[in-house]
């Protein structure tokens, strides 16, 4: 009785993972093997494979996609531990969480007219005699703006880990004579390593396929892998091919998320190590 | 737990209402009954004064719907759910939809004033003998630039993009086949060639071309251009007239060595029913003062010759946007050149983007 009433309670569940996290998974991995004359063939696997545009377009995605993140972690670790000695800190929170209610393509939009050549950064450099510079559609103004809107995501993970940190230990660590910079890199860091984590995770995986915002912020001089698939599904209608691609980021995904999942493991026996002494 | 319930529930039965409303109002405006006239065209692309003129000639009802896209409206015509009476595809999308059905051609014999419509505007290779269309305004791909920054005589052809004094300044609109088209017409090319070894000449050409590339952008293209962004932009002649109509200081040059000529055209999807309100449509704009008033209030370049005829001088002598004939006669349509064609257009513009010098 017991196990039947679990069982029924695991259905929507179930149809929600199948329909939506597996069916489409396999729909893409299916279409993938087929071409334009819709034969099946792993002729697109090898189009990407031997294609130096291809090869070349994921490693513009990586690379973006680890410069934005090593910005946001370089930004939001401060962030947060910040936060965290603040009085109010629910209510800055809240400020920092609020820009993810709006849309995405607002927030670009916005941009666009902070960053023109008439916008009011370049007022202002016009202002103190610089003289108006080129700022959109460039690496700086794509970078600039994703990290501006992923930082959210990085900094909610680390809050949360830094704020369930014991503040004995913390006392503690004071108390055997650590500097505060000791502090910070001998007990915060490790004992937040898995917010860390979390908030790689939530930014990395995005920013490989970030599409608009090449395009509107970018002005398409930044070209990753998620403006390949967009293309061949909408123009080209090659969604063989854009599949393909679309394979190719997910394997990448649970690469980034097996190598992210390794520190988990790590950090266990650390913890385990420590608590045995 | 409580408010939270109450909220929800609020929420599910404003929902519901609203339903209830907008299915109330469909109703009221009924498309079933016979009087009506089911309009499917881009959004702004018809003067309202002349729905009016024809609800009040013809006492048809005129529904107006938009679409913002080629693939959008084929997609609804499919699905099939309402009946569209009568649509405004492009040319390649004309050719699309005759391939798949989905086109009824037209009953020439009620239709009055045809002959009004330029002849070099009729029986084009995506509608021999205009069987299922009749040409609703026409334009061309072309180059605007800002006589703040750029002198006319600097860039009347292709090839003066490629002018190193142009660095970063030239903004391109993200198609395919409209930026190899005009690297292929460089070249002496037609922008309809399937051969690879001039598409890729046209690429390799256009990667010398990327220093002077600003962006490569889609509408807001009009945007930049209006606020003085970029000095150069290449696009089509109906986004350049709204440009240029918001700002003075831009001008649109069609290359005399030959472009893109493309169309807008009424056509009647198979989910047409109302058709004696289609073919009073379609005599109504024909007529030549309707079609000027249109021309007037849309901005574009009207197919129709005796409607240009009436049109004020300085709109008809406009070389902008009516070039002379003989640079007419150079324009290339687009033909729909199959998925694999396409797709090695869109894989080597894909190379193109990627292109950094």
């Amino acid at each position: 009785m017991n196990t039947t009433a679990k069982r029924i309670y695991y259905i929507p569940y179930m149809l929600w993972i199948l329909l939506f996290v597996i069916a489409p998974v396999a729909l893409i991995v299916y279409q993938s093997f087929f071409n334009l004359d819709h034969q099946a063939t792993i002729q697109n696997y090898v189009t990407y494979l031997t294609s130096s545009t291809y090869l070349r377009m994921t490693l513009n995605s990586f690379w973006y996609a680890f410069l934005i993140t090593l910005f946001t972690v370089l930004i939001s670790y401060p962030a947060a531990l910040f936060l965290n000695q603040l009085k109010h800190k629910d209510f800055w929170l809240l400020l920092i969480i609020l820009p993810t209610w709006i849309n995405l393509l607002l927030k670009a939009y916005a941009f666009i007219g902070i960053f023109a050549q008439n916008g009011s950064v370049n007022q202002f450099l016009g202002f103190i005699g610089i003289g108006p510079k080129q700022i959109l559609f460039t690496d700086f103004s794509f970078i600039f703006v994703a990290t501006y809107i992923e930082i959210p995501f990085m900094i909610l993970p680390i809050y949360n880990a830094i704020a369930e940190i014991d503040p004995a230990l913390l006392t503690a660590s004071r108390d055997l004579g650590a500097t505060n910079w000791q502090t910070l890199i001998r007990v915060i860091l490790p004992l937040t390593r898995k917010g860390i984590t979390a908030g790689v995770q939530a930014v990395f995986i995005p920013s490989l396929s970030l599409f608009m915002l090449t395009r509107l912020i970018g002005g398409n001089r930044v070209i990753t892998l998620g403006t390949a698939i967009e293309e061949h599904f909408l123009t080209t209608m090659n969604w063989g091919m854009g599949s393909t691609i679309g394979v190719v980021l997910i394997i990448m995904m649970f690469i980034s998320m097996a190598l992210t999942g390794e520190h988990k493991r790590k950090r266990k026996e650390i913890d385990t190590g420590a608590t045995k002494e | 737990m409580k408010k939270l319930m109450s909220f929800f529930i609020a929420i599910v039965a404003a929902c519901l209402l609203l339903t209830v409303g907008i299915k109330r109002l469909e109703s009221a405006q009924g498309d079933s009954s016979a009087k009506t006239l089911n309009l499917f065209n881009w959004g702004d692309y018809i003067d309202p004064a002349l729905i009016k003129k024809f609800e009040k000639e013809t006492g048809y009802q005129v529904n107006y719907e938009t679409f913002d896209s080629n693939e959008a409206m084929l997609t609804k015509i499919q699905q099939g759910g309402t009946s569209y009476d009568l649509a405004v595809p492009s040319d390649y999308t004309i050719e699309k939809m005759k391939k798949e059905h989905l086109l009824l051609p037209l009953d020439k014999k009620q239709i009055k004033g045809l002959g009004n419509i330029d002849p070099s505007f009729m029986n084009k290779s995506f509608d021999p003998d205009n069987r299922y269309s009749i040409p609703y305004f026409w334009g061309t791909l072309g180059i605007i630039y800002n006589d703040k920054f750029v002198k006319a005589d600097q860039i009347q052809h292709w090839r003066d993009l490629w002018n190193p004094e142009f660095a970063h300044s030239i903004m391109l609109v993200d198609s395919a086949r409209d930026i190899l088209g005009f690297s292929l017409v460089k070249n002496g090319d037609s922008m309809n060639t399937r051969s690879r070894a001039q598409v890729t000449r046209a690429k390799d050409d256009l990667d010398k071309l990327a220093p002077n590339v600003k962006a490569i952008v889609a509408d807001e293209i009009k945007m930049y251009m209006i606020q003085n962004e970029a000095k150069i932009a290449v696009t089509w002649s109906g986004e350049a007239s709204e440009m240029l109509s918001n700002n003075s200081h831009l001008h649109y040059v069609v290359p005399t060595e030959g472009s893109n000529l493309w169309f807008d055209n009424l056509v009647i999807p198979k989910t047409a029913k109302h058709f004696k309100a289609i073919y009073a449509f379609l005599n109504f704009m024909l007529r030549p003062e309707n079609a000027k008033q249109n021309a007037l209030y849309v901005g574009y370049a009207t197919p129709n010759d005796k409607a240009k005829a009436l049109l004020p001088k300085d709109v008809r002598n406009d070389k902008q946007f009516y070039p002379p004939t003989d640079t007419i006669g150079k324009l290339q349509v687009y033909e729909d050149l199959g998925l694999k064609t396409v797709g090695m257009y869109n894989d080597l513009f894909l190379e193109f983007k990627m292109h950094r010098s």
